[in-house]
């Protein structure tokens, strides 16, 4: 299951934020002319149906799994998490409908119609990243349910959908997926413009993703800010497992690096700034963070896992934020970029993608050994199915060639470019 | 009628609406799999034309079967997750293999032996999962998957190995076959529309060989379903009108009239799953999992329904939208 959805959740930020761009080139080339724009939208939107059907295929596999390894869970929590998984639906069809339209109707839509086709796409791209973040947050910070001897007695869908972490946890996701899908794209195109430098259309993509990292990123750290405070309230000792604060103290330190020795109940080997996480949680330096003494041990996450996938989700965020200051500046001042920015934009390419992958890390192991925060462990919600390594080494390797054969689609669908006339 | 058997008849029009478009995509793959002879290039490019728009679309109707299921009916989701884990996942499998090797094929950069292979791929996937689907949902109506409270007491073999399980597989590949080469006798170019008519008529008559077959095997099978299927009052009608939509369609396509025949192969199919149904008596899994038995609470209901209203208003146009935009031409 985890293995579906860290290959499902690339494809599905792809999905989300890949139209945004092929609109944008689109919407460029309708006010300009410039065919090179078209070219561009033409080359996304290929990319998106590729991305978008792997997305899709994934999806539907995963929908089954809940039920596949999951079975005791979702007899429980199948009605309490199935109306943002409905609603998903909706946007989902629609968002297949749009596509199909876009994809198809170059020639049968009028312009007008047909970008509004791909902004369609985009919205429902986005509605359904949200709502399925809706089912996560009601599992981190399950509400609307009254529960009597392990029996659900009142339930209300609304507050369910509604949950504590939702806002803070859909800005966040919808954030990365723009980020994270305009620095891949972003380190693609500065890998062609090294090689082929007079290229217009590679100048032009790469404009086009930076303008969006450079929107999309400085919001996601000031997103995730405001994730921090949520998880200090709410999801204290998440927050305690990804900086690793073994006692409850006041004017708590945030810290940097360092392995968590689970044994000693100590951090080791960390670089501390004082009082920032008291600052950063609760905006006062005397505030007091939660330790993870405050639950049992047998109650613990993995401290080491969550700690250094959070410390590598924020390392990330911050590289990037400072590449997309860079890129900035360079365009502003001189409308193009250097060999060495364009090597480090390559470099800094995947930089979105792993730290999606930390985050979700974050947020999933985070919450262990629940699976349903306070309510439900996970042991208790897997199927009772054995030798379900079958399965699992079946999905792995069929996901490896599918990941396999989408580069090397999308490989041929970023080299072969109209070259540039010297 | 109560609100989970409302809501067991719309996950019904679903389904329905999942074997009418989805399944016709899955046939189309079928004849891409076997398309021989001098035109049979010009075949599989006429069904690629057809699905390569809507396949997505159709798609999502399983989507929505399955979170149907575990919003209303969780404990029949959860026993039929177990008990029919193996050919699940194979037909997941499928789906996978189908959809990715066909977009692949689609929107890829590729050399010819390439997109042949992957051609290859998405067309064997289209044979398999419907094989795989057909057989477990003909497992649930076996009476052989037995539960007790919501466990599964049966194993993970139960039902679904069974002959009648493998011959409603193969009806359901059938059925699809036809379904797509009926659609495509209107949307396909006129050279090879005559190929397409053949291909009907033959589907036709296999469609026809398996459904009695399977039916006779019901007998030893699945005893309920035979019992519901050959005493109750609706069945002789139901089943008369299934057989002349039947006939109707081999008129139809015979007399060349294949607007008509795309009306009554949808009816004629439409009729096979409304008997099933019928026959299913309100259950999930005959004989333990009813709608009663399985439903969630009332305040799920309540949410559901208003919100599947607003999501059809904002669906239905869209769905009409793209099938006229790409209707044929």
């Amino acid at each position: 299951m985890a293995m579906s959805l860290g290959f499902h959740i690339l494809f599905a930020v792809a999905g989300m934020a890949m139209p945004l761009l092929m609109v944008i080139a689109q919407w460029r080339h309708q006010r300009t002319g410039e065919p090179v724009f078209l070219e561009l939208a033409h080359r996304w939107a290929k990319g998106t149906a590729i991305l978008f059907a792997v997305g899709a295929v994934s999806g539907t596999v995963l929908s089954f799994e809940l039920g596949l390894l999951w079975p005791r869970f979702m007899q429980y929590a199948g009605p309490l998490i199935g109306m943002p998984f409905s609603l998903e639906g909706f946007a989902f069809f629609l968002e297949a409908i749009f596509l199909g339209l876009y994809l198809y109707g170059w020639k049968r839509l009028s312009p007008r119609v047909h970008l509004l086709c791909g902004v369609g796409v985009a919205i429902c791209g986005l509605a359904s990243g949200v709502f399925v973040v809706a089912v996560n947050a009601f599992m981190n910070t399950p509400g609307g349910l009254v529960l009597e001897g392990g029996k659900v007695v009142e339930f209300d869908p609304w507050i369910a959908f509604f949950s504590a972490s939702f806002p803070t946890q859909a800005a966040h996701t919808a954030l990365s997926a723009y980020s994270a899908v305009s620095f891949a794209v972003l380190g693609i195109h500065a890998w062609r413009l090294r090689v082929d430098p007079h290229s217009a259309f590679h100048q032009r993509a790469l404009e086009i993703a930076l303008a969006m990292a450079i929107v999309s990123t400085p919001l996601q750290i000031f997103s995730g800010d405001r994730s921090a405070k949520h998880l200090a309230e709410h999801q204290p000792v998440k927050l305690a497992a990804a900086e690793a604060v073994f006692q409850t103290t006041r004017r708590a330190g945030l810290s940097l690096g360092g392995w968590p020795d689970e044994e000693a109940r100590k951090l080791r080997y960390a670089l501390e700034i004082p009082a920032a996480l008291s600052i950063l949680g609760k905006g006062s330096p005397d505030a007091e963070i939660a330790g993870l003494d405050q639950v049992p041990r047998g109650d613990w996450p993995p401290i080491a896992v969550v700690h250094l996938a959070f410390q590598l989700m924020v390392g990330c965020g911050m590289a990037m934020l400072g590449v997309c200051a860079l890129g900035g500046l360079l365009w502003w001042r001189k409308r193009q970029f250097d060999r060495r920015f364009l090597g480090l934009a390559m470099a800094s390419g995947p930089l979105g993608l792993i730290a999606i992958e930390a985050g979700w890390t974050v947020t999933e192991v985070g919450r262990q050994p629940w699976v349903l925060r306070g309510l439900m462990r996970t042991a208790d919600a897997v199927t009772p199915m054995p030798g379900l390594i079958v399965p699992f080494t079946a999905f792995t390797v069929l996901y490896l060639i599918l990941g396999l054969v989408v580069v090397v689609l999308l490989r041929a669908h970023v080299f072969d470019v109209p070259k540039s006339r010297p | 009628m109560s609100a989970p058997q409302l809501a067991y008849l719309l996950i019904g029009v679903a389904l329905l609406a999942y074997v009418l478009t989805g399944g016709a995509d899955f046939g189309a793959g079928f004849w891409h799999l076997v398309a021989r002879g001098p035109r049979a290039q010009a075949q599989r490019n006429a069904l690629e034309h057809a699905i390569a728009p809507i396949w997505e679309a159709n798609h999502v109707w399983l989507i929505f079967l399955i979170v149907a299921m575990f919003t209303l009916f969780p404990t029949a989701f959860s026993v039929m997750s177990i008990a029919l884990h193996i050919p699940i996942t194979l037909a997941l499998i499928g789906i996978v293999l189908r959809g990715a090797a066909f977009s692949f094929h689609s929107y890829g950069l590729q050399s010819e032996p390439r997109r042949t292979a992957l051609a290859r791929v998405f067309a064997g996937a289209s044979v398999m999962t419907p094989m795989f689907l057909g057989v477990s949902l003909a497992a649930l109506s076996t009476g052989a998957v037995r539960v007790s409270g919501s466990d599964v007491t049966s194993g993970f073999f139960a039902g679904w190995l069974t002959p009648f399980a493998w011959l409603v597989g193969a009806l359901a590949v059938a059925l699809f076959a036809l379904l797509a080469a009926v659609y495509m006798t209107v949307a396909s170019p006129a050279t090879v529309r005559a190929d397409f008519r053949r291909h009907a008529l033959g589907a036709e008559v296999a469609g026809a060989g398996f459904a009695a077959a399977a039916f006779w095997r019901a007998r030893v099978d699945a005893p309920a379903l035979f019992a519901r299927l050959s005493e109750s009052q609706w069945t002789w009608p139901l089943q008369l009108t299934t057989m002349l939509f039947a006939v109707a369609t081999l008129f139809a396509l015979w007399k060349r009239r294949f607007q008509a025949a795309r009306v009554t192969v949808a009816a004629q199919v439409g009729m096979v799953v409304i008997g099933w149904g019928a026959a299913m008596n309100w259950h999930f899994v005959l004989p333990d999992v009813s709608v009663a038995s399985a439903a969630s609470p009332a305040v799920v209901f309540s949410a559901f329904f208003p919100a599947v209203g607003a999501g059809a208003l904002l669906l239905g146009p869209a769905l009409w939208y793209l099938y006229r935009v790409f209707r044929a031409h």
